[in-house]
């Protein structure tokens, strides 16, 4: 459809707007948001009571929460906005579904940085987390998790009829991800199957990128095509993602 | 003139600003919309008035290109219904308000104002003349979900007038309103139309009827009729046009029926 594919900056700009508004007048969403992750790095450093697992484990789950958290947030925003008619408006009016799509990204990837700052500062700092990584590339990274999250929460929300459906896909589309991903067995150790699932879902090649950020010193080229990898999947459900926003209903 | 029991005036298509003709809806095997042939002249106040669940949501939602034709044409200011060019030149309103709750009534009026491509001082401008024109002011910095039934609802219209639109689709726009804010409506929909914007005002009460320029009355997916208020009343002889529209109704059952 013309127009569809232009991308206008001003309408993405005020989408992201609106977004955070809501989210401002919201302080207790903003707390949860930002506390989570912490609470539940300090909790893991009590669970693990050992540095050493602590060193291995903290910068995985520092890309974990995020994307979980920003899954489940974007599954229900998107859709409640159905839920509320605020999104057919919105397709009855001139605004691109890129336009809302990147806003919606825009808006929450400034959350993720928040979110992801001061998990970091926690680990780094108070929790005594150390890994010859340094932590630029590892916020990077985990800030690029919670995005592809969002993403699939997006997408993800489509296929909800009721909120209560939303809710009940972390479970669905998150949990399977995370015993696949290498967090409760290694990668290598699972079987052919189970490893080839593994390696068609996103988040296994979070915690990779994670795991491989904290192992070393430098950025290396195998980060780089975990981060294509991510990167690729984060477009593959935005895209996935307007292509469910639809203008008109049969 | 009637036909078969239908009552028709044909409007002049120049004066048009919807044409529909042989529109039909379908929906999981139920026709919602039956072959709907009809048009709405510009700078009316066109009412759409018929028992709920007879299709009127649909039809307007056909207007506004949210819902999918099974068959027919409808054009909108001669363009295809759901046009992109339309978007901003057709303003709607749900029975539900369609508007963010956990915004500011100001922070509402800016986003939908913006996406019609308001920006600066027009949208300022705007924004301040639809909260006057729908008796809003002082509740520009309150949340909408603490506003009550009656504000809530002319904030779903606030955002349908904000652009100015030449077409303005109102989905039961009264609705649990008091009368004194219903006959302020009222008069402001005569206002606009008197300035060239063409309303098209779904009600399922009867007594909205009397307050509209032209009457599509709608039963079953079917218009009843389609013509003045003064032409309804004189053509069926009833005294109102609830009395007429249960004539129409059950002369229409007959025929069913006699078929």
């Amino acid at each position: 459809m013309s127009g569809e594919a232009a991308i206008s900056w001003a309408l993405t700009r005020a989408t992201a707007r609106r977004v955070l508004a809501q989210l401002r007048h919201d302080p207790r969403t903003i707390v949860m948001m930002l506390a989570v992750p912490s609470v539940l790095m300090i909790l893991l450093r009590y669970v693990l009571d050992n540095p050493v697992a602590l060193d291995r484990f903290a910068p995985v789950y520092i890309g974990v929460f995020p994307f979980v958290i920003m899954f489940i947030v974007a599954a229900i925003t998107t859709q409640r906005e159905r839920a509320r008619g605020t999104l057919e408006r919105l397709m009855a009016m001139p605004l691109g579904k890129l336009d809302l799509l990147a806003g919606y990204a825009i808006a929450f990837g400034l959350v993720a940085c928040v979110q992801v700052t001061v998990v970091l500062i926690i680990s780094l700092t108070w929790l005594g987390v150390s890994t010859p990584g340094s932590a630029v590339p590892m916020a990077v990274v985990a800030v690029l998790d919670a995005i592809l999250g969002m993403s699939l929460g997006l997408f993800a929300s489509a296929f909800a009829r009721s909120e209560f459906q939303a809710v009940q896909f972390m479970p669905a589309f998150v949990l399977p991800q995370a015993l696949l991903c290498g967090l409760v067995v290694a990668r290598s150790a699972m079987t052919p199957v189970l490893r080839w699932l593994s390696d068609v879902l996103p988040l296994s090649y979070a915690v990779d990128a994670m795991q491989r950020i904290a192992a070393s010193a430098s950025w290396t080229s195998a980060i780089s095509a975990d981060v294509a990898v991510i990167l690729a999947f984060t477009a593959a459900a935005l895209v996935g993602g307007a292509l469910t926003l639809r203008r008109s209903t049969r | 003139m009637w036909v078969n029991g239908h009552v028709s005036t044909q409007a002049p298509a120049s004066a048009a600003v919807v044409v529909a003709r042989g529109l039909v809806v379908r929906r999981s095997g139920h026709t919602v919309l039956d072959d709907l042939t009809f048009a709405v002249a510009r700078g009316q106040v066109t009412g759409l008035l018929g028992p709920s669940g007879c299709g009127k949501t649909t039809l307007m939602r056909t207007l506004v290109g949210v819902q999918q034709i099974t068959a027919g044409r409808v054009t909108v200011l001669g363009l295809p219904a759901g046009h992109p060019r339309l978007r901003d030149r057709v303003g709607y309103s749900t029975q539900e308000p369609a508007v963010y709750p956990d915004l500011t009534l100001n922070e509402n009026l800016r986003y939908f104002g913006t996406v019609l491509g308001l920006r600066r001082d027009r949208l300022q401008a705007a924004c301040a003349a639809t909260i006057a024109d729908l008796d809003l002011k002082g509740l520009e910095d309150r949340l909408v979900s603490t506003f009550s039934g009656g504000q809530l609802a002319r904030v779903g219209l606030a955002v349908a007038l904000l652009g100015s639109p030449d077409l303005l689709v109102l989905d039961e726009p009264t609705v649990g309103l008091d009368p004194v804010l219903r006959r302020d409506l009222w008069q402001m929909f005569h206002r606009l139309a008197a300035a060239g914007t063409t309303l098209l005002v779904s009600s399922h009460v009867m007594d909205e009827a009397a307050r509209c320029d032209y009457l599509l009355f709608m039963r079953d997916g079917r218009f009843l009729a389609e013509a003045t208020p003064a032409q309804i009343r004189q053509q069926t002889g009833a005294a109102d046009l609830e009395a007429a529209f249960l004539q129409l109704a059950t002369g229409a059952r007959e025929e069913a029926a006699n078929r």
